[in-house]
C-alpha cells in the first residue's frame, strides 16, 4: 500500500480497540518469568556451550601477540577465537568501529577473543588465563583539546535528526550584532551510555552453512544484512529471532560483537555457543551517546521576538563515526529570520558513539531549551510566553513547507494550566519548604516523527484466530498489543482473537524499533496487510467489497452477516502488504511536540537536588495505547532526569577509556529518585502521517525533559549550571545563604 | 545470612567501593605475571527447595545461585543483568528474604528454600503483585520486571515487620507503608525503561488490598 495522499476515514477511526487503555497482551509472560530473552532460550538447540568475550586493555595500537597455552589447557574449554586468526572483519550496518578481527585496537574494550567453554565459570576463567602482548599507541581522548582544531562535518543520524556542516538563513551575524537584547553562552553535555537492562547477547547454531541467531536486536532486517556482510555470507543463510528484547535505546540497532563472537566460537567449537557481554564491557565495548560542546547565541527584540538564533556543536567520535546531531531540532523549532547552525566533529579514539534514545535532540534540546530559559529571564518574559511568542507553524529554512500539524502552543498552554504555572513567582530563590529551595522549570519538547515502509503478513484460521507476523520487535515499547489493537481493529474481532509473533527474520521485514519511528510505521504495515486480507475474505465471502462491514467476530454486507471464520473454512486466508510512503513527509515537516514542567528541591545546605513534581503534554497525533505511550513517555522523562543530574560516562583522558564502565559506578535514576509522574496527549491525529494518524512518542518523552530540571534547579537557586549533569558540587559553593 | 535491614544500604553509599572493584577487575593483567594453572572444577553435591520442589545438584563450587537457577534448572525468569549485585534484576526470596542471587554462590544455600518469579505466580494463576504489575504497566522491556516483583513482595512483608528504613522516621515506632518507603527500599532495583511511577502504584494497590 502506498501512502501518498493524506488519510481520510478508515476502519481504524472506529476507535473500538485502538486509541482504548490496553493492558500488554504479552505482560503475563514479562510479570511470570516466561518470556525467554536471548540467552535463555534452552529449548531452541540442544548442546550449547558458553562463550566468555575478552576486551582489550588498550584504548589504541595493536596486539602484537596472544598467549593461549594456559587458556587451551584449561578445563572444559572448547575452543578459542582471537582477532589474531583472521584479518579484520568487515562492518555491519552503521558500525563506525570495526567489531572484530586483525591486530588494531580501536578503542578500549574492543574484542579480542573468544573462549567457548562446557560451563560459564570454565569460560570466564580460561578468558583471563590469556595474556596479551600489546603495542599501545597515543590516542585522542580529550574533547576540549580537540575541539579548536574540529572540521565542520554533517551528518544524518538515521533517525529522524540531522544537519549539513552549516546552515544559513539571512545574515545571522548582522542580525545578531543588531539585537537589543542578546545571549551568548557556551554549554556541554557529557558522553552517556544506554545501559538497558539486559546486556548484548546471543546464541548461535550453525547447520551446515546456515547461521542461526537467537539474539537481542532492535532492528531485524539490518542485523541480518548486517551479520551476513561481516561474516561474508549470504544473507538468505542467516536467520535471526528476537521476540523479547531486554533494553535497547539504541545500544542494540547493530549487530553488536556479542552476535559476531557468538556465530565465530560456534563456527570453531562446531556447537552451539551462547554469551552475553559482561556487564563491564559494555559501556567501551559498545556504543555510547557522545559529548557534546554546544554554543547558542539569540538575539531578540525587546517585544521578545527573536530575530537572530545560532546554535553550534562539537562532538567526538571515531575516524569513520558521526557527530551527535544536536543542532536539528533548532533548524525547527523556532522562528527567527536569521539563522546559523553548525556542527563541527573532532576525531577521537574513545569508542564509537552512535545513536541512543532521540540521538541529536536528547543533548541538543539539554541545552537549546536552558538558552531559551535564559534569554526569557533577560527580557522579562515569562518563558512560557517567550516560546509561545516564537511558535512557527512553518519550517524557518523552508517558509512554503508547513508543518503537518502541530500544537507546541496548545501543550504549553495546558501543561502551565495544569501544573500552576501560575503560581511560579518568576524571581528565582524565592520559595523555600523547610530546608528545601524549590523552583520551577519548565521547557519544550520536540522530535521529529518519520515515514519509513513496514511490512507484515496476516493470516486468518478457521476458528476465527488472527495472527500477525512481522520483524517489528518490542523493546519494551508495547508493539505486540498496538499490532494486536490494530489488527482486531480492522478485522473487527476481539483482542484475545489475535495473536502476534514478532522478530523473526523469517517474517516480513518492518520499521524495527529506532528513532521513535515504530508504532505508527509498524502498525501502518498491519492495517495494509488487513486490508488485503479483508478484500480475501469479502471475495471468499462472495461480498461487496465496498459495504462489508467487519465487527464483532461477523462480516456484514447489507442483510446478510457471517462469522469471520467462515471465510477460513476451506483453509487458512493469508495476505501480506507493505505500507511506503510518497513525499507527504517531504511536502510537510512532522514531528512530535511537547511542554516539560518539572519541580525540583534543593538542599540549602548540600545542593542535592531532589525531582518532586514532574508533567509532561505531548501532542503526537493519535495515541494508539494510552497506557503503553504514557509509560513510554515517563520511562523517557526517567532517562532525561537521570541525563540532568546524574548520567556522565567518566573519561580517563590519559588511558582512553570510560571509567565507570558498570551499573554501580554509571549512575541511573533509580526508585527513590522519581516521583510520581503525570502525562498528558492532546487529543489530535495527523493525517499526512499515515493510515493509523499516529506519530512516534518514545524519544518525545525524553527531549526537553533535562532542560526542564536545569530550569528548575536555577529557579531554585539562582544558579546557572551549563556543564551536565547537575551535580551537587556544581552547586554547593554558591548555593544562597543558608536562612 | 544478613539481617534485611542490613541490607538497606543507600545505593549512593555503596557506589564508590563498588565502582573501584570493578576498575581492577578490567586493568590489564601485567604481562609475565605468575599464575597457577587453573585446577579441574571442584563439584561439590547442594540440595536447596525450589519453588516447592527439592533439587539436588552437583555444581562446580564458583556457579552463583542465579546461575545454577537460569543455567542449571532452567528458571530463566530470575534475570542477569548485572552479575555485581548492582542492578536487583536476579533478586530471588531466600527462606522468605529478598537477595541479589548473583552475590552469593549456590553452595551456600544447602537445605534453603527459594522463591523465584515462578514460583510466585504462573500466567494462568497470577501473583497479586504480578497481576497489580500488568493492571498499572509497572514495566516495559520486562527484564527487571521478575525483580522488581519479588522485591515488591518482600517490601511490604519488610514493612509489614516493622523493619525501619532510612526514611524511616521513627525506628521504635511501627513502620508506616508510604510512597517513600516504597521508593527508598525500592532503589536497589534499577529499571532502565523508567517505570517507577508505575511500579509504585502497582505495589500500594497490592498492599492496600492485603490491608
Amino acid at each position: 500500500m502506498r501512502f501518498d495522499t493524506p488519510a481520510t476515514t478508515n476502519p481504524i477511526d472506529q476507535l473500538k480497540v485502538v486509541g482504548k487503555p490496553t493492558d500488554r497482551i504479552d505482560g503475563r509472560h514479562k510479570t511470570s518469568g516466561t518470556a525467554h530473552y536471548a540467552y535463555e532460550r534452552h529449548d531452541v538447540v540442544p548442546d550449547q556451550a558458553y562463550g566468555f568475550v575478552l576486551g582489550a586493555a588498550i584504548a589504541k595500537g595493536q596486539v602484537a601477540a596472544m598467549h593461549l597455552e594456559e587458556a587451551k589447557t584449561a578445563p572444559g574449554v572448547v575452543a578459542i577465537v582471537t582477532t589474531l586468526d583472521m584479518p579484520r572483519l568487515e562492518r555491519g550496518m552503521m558500525n563506525a568501529a570495526y567489531l572484530f578481527g586483525g591486530p588494531v585496537i580501536q578503542h578500549y574494550h574492543q574484542a579480542i577473543a573468544v573462549v567457548v567453554a562446557e560451563t560459564f565459570e570454565q569460560a570466564r576463567a580460561a578468558a583471563y588465563l590469556i595474556r596479551v602482548d600489546y603495542e599501545p599507541e597515543a590516542g585522542k581522548f580529550d574533547l576540549a583539546a580537540e575541539a579548536p582544531n574540529a572540521p565542520l562535518v554533517g551528518d544524518d543520524s538515521g533517525e529522524g535528526s540531522s544537519g549539513p556542516p552549516e546552515v544559513r538563513v539571512g545574515d545571522f551575524e548582522g542580525a545578531f550584532a543588531a539585537a537589543e537584547i542578546k545571549l551568548d553562552e557556551s554549554y556541554t553535555t557529557p558522553d552517556e551510555s544506554h545501559a538497558m537492562m539486559e546486556p548484548h547477547a546471543t546464541i548461535a547454531a550453525w547447520d551446515g552453512d546456515q547461521l542461526t541467531l537467537w539474539t537481542s536486536n532492535q532492528m531485524i532486517a539490518w542485523g541480518k544484512r548486517s551479520i551476513a556482510k561481516i561474516l561474508g555470507i549470504p544473507a538468505q543463510k542467516v536467520r535471526l529471532d528476537s521476540p523479547y528484547i531486554g533494553g535497547g535505546f539504541g545500544a542494540k540497532l547493530f549487530i553488536r560483537a556479542d552476535a559476531v563472537l557468538a556465530a565465530l566460537g560456534a563456527k570453531a567449537a562446531q556447537r552451539p555457543v551462547k554469551l552475553a557481554l559482561a556487564r563491564p564491557l559494555i559501556a567501551n565495548n559498545t556504543t555510547h551517546r557522545p559529548a557534546t560542546m554546544q554554543r547558542i547565541r539569540i538575539g531578540a527584540n525587546p517585544d521578545g521576538i527573536i530575530t537572530a538564533i545560532a546554535h553550534e556543536s562539537t562532538s567526538g567520535n571515531l575516524a569513520d563515526g558521526k557527530p551527535e546531531t544536536a543542532v536539528s531540532q533548532t533548524r525547527l523549532l523556532y522562528a527567527g529570520a536569521n539563522r546559523l547552525m553548525a556542527m563541527r566533529l573532532a576525531p577521537l579514539d574513545l569508542p564509537e558513539g552512535n545513536a541512543m534514545r532521540a540521538p541529536g535532540e536528547a543533548p541538543g534540546m539539554m541545552v537549546l531549551e536552558v538558552a531559551i530559559d535564559e534569554m526569557a529571564e533577560k527580557l522579562g518574559l515569562d518563558p512560557v510566553q517567550f516560546r509561545i511568542l516564537n511558535d512557527t507553524q512553518i519550517d524557518p529554512e523552508n517558509p512554503d513547507r508547513r508543518f503537518s500539524h502541530r500544537d507546541l502552543v496548545g501543550c504549553l498552554r495546558l501543561g502551565a494550566e495544569r501544573f500552576g504555572w501560575d503560581q511560579r513567582n518568576p524571581q528565582p530563590t524565592q520559595v523555600r519548604d523547610g530546608h528545601w529551595l524549590v523552583g520551577m522549570g519548565v521547557a519544550a519538547g520536540f522530535r521529529n516523527n518519520l515515514l519509513t515502509k513496514s511490512a507484515a503478513r496476516v493470516r486468518l484460521d478457521r476458528e476465527g484466530v488472527v495472527t500477525v507476523e512481522t520483524d517489528m520487535t518490542d523493546i519494551g515499547t508495547g508493539s505486540y498489543t498496538i499490532i494486536a489493537q490494530t489488527a482486531a481493529e480492522m478485522m473487527g474481532v476481539a483482542l484475545d482473537k489475535v495473536v502476534v509473533r514478532l522478530g523473526d527474520s523469517s517474517f516480513p521485514a518492518s520499521a524495527g524499533s529506532g528513532g521513535q519511528w515504530g508504532a505508527n510505521n509498524a502498525t501502518a504495515g498491519v492495517y495494509a496487510a488487513c486490508v488485503k486480507l479483508r478484500e480475501a475474505v469479502v471475495q471468499q465471502l462472495g461480498f461487496n467489497s465496498a459495504d462489508a462491514v467487519f465487527s464483532g467476530g461477523d462480516v456484514r454486507s447489507g442483510n446478510r452477516s457471517v462469522l469471520l471464520a467462515d471465510a477460513a473454512s476451506a483453509g487458512d486466508l493469508v495476505a501480506e502488504d507493505l505500507i511506503e510512503y510518497g513525499n507527504l513527509a517531504k511536502t510537510h515537516q512532522q514531528s512530535t511536540f511537547a511542554a516539560h514542567f518539572v519541580e525540583v528541591g534543593v538542599d540549602a545546605a548540600t545542593g542535592e537536588v531532589r525531582v518532586r513534581r514532574m508533567l509532561a503534554v505531548c501532542a503526537a497525533g493519535r495515541i494508539l495505547n494510552p497506557k503503553s505511550a504514557r509509560s513510554q513517555v515517563i520511562g523517557a522523562m526517567t532517562m532525561g532526569v537521570g541525563a540532568a543530574l546524574m548520567e556522565e560516562l567518566a573519561v580517563d583522558k590519559r588511558r582512553g577509556f570510560f571509567v565507570n564502565h558498570d551499573l554501580a559506578g554509571y549512575e541511573v535514576p533509580v526508585h527513590a529518585d522519581i516521583p510520581h509522574q503525570d502525562v498528558i496527549f492532546l487529543d489530535e491525529v495527523d493525517p499526512m502521517s499515515s493510515p493509523m494518524k499516529a506519530k512516534g512518542v518514545a524519544e518525545l518523552g525524553i527531549c526537553g525533559v533535562g532542560a526542564a530540571v536545569a530550569n528548575a534547579v536555577y529557579h531554585a537557586t539562582g544558579i546557572r549550571v551549563r556543564d551536565y549533569p547537575i551535580t551537587l558540587d556544581k552547586l554547593i559553593d554558591r548555593l544562597p545563604e543558608a536562612v | 545470612m544478613a539481617h534485611p535491614s542490613e541490607l538497606n544500604v543507600n545505593r549512593r553509599e555503596v557506589i564508590a567501593g563498588a565502582g573501584a572493584c570493578a576498575a581492577v577487575a578490567a586493568a590489564p593483567l601485567p604481562a609475565g605475571a605468575q599464575r597457577s594453572r587453573v585446577e579441574t572444577p571442584v563439584l561439590t553435591q547442594v540440595s536447596f527447595n525450589v519453588n516447592g520442589q527439592l533439587h539436588t545438584l552437583e555444581i562446580d563450587t564458583r556457579t552463583t545461585l542465579l546461575d545454577a537457577l537460569r543455567e542449571h534448572l532452567h528458571l530463566t525468569g530470575t534475570k542477569k543483568g548485572c552479575d555485581h549485585g548492582q542492578c536487583g534484576a536476579c533478586t530471588v526470596l531466600v527462606d522468605g528474604r529478598r537477595i541479589n542471587s548473583c552475590l552469593t554462590l549456590a553452595v551456600m544455600h544447602q537445605g534453603d528454600t527459594v522463591t523465584t518469579i515462578e514460583g510466585l505466580g504462573t500466567p494462568d494463576n497470577l501473583h497479586p503483585m504480578q497481576a497489580a504489575f500488568i493492571k498499572h504497566d509497572g514495566y516495559q522491556c520486562g527484564y527487571c520486571t521478575p525483580g522488581q516483583i519479588c522485591s515488591g513482595v518482600a517490601v511490604l512483608d519488610e514493612i509489614k515487620a516493622g523493619i525501619p528504613s532510612h526514611v524511616t522516621a521513627d525506628l521504635t515506632g511501627s513502620v508506616q507503608l508510604s510512597e517513600a518507603e516504597i521508593r527508598e527500599r525500592m532503589s536497589g532495583n534499577i529499571c532502565r525503561c523508567g517505570a517507577y511511577s508505575n511500579i509504585v502504584e502497582a505495589m500500594t494497590e497490592v498492599a492496600e488490598k492485603q490491608g
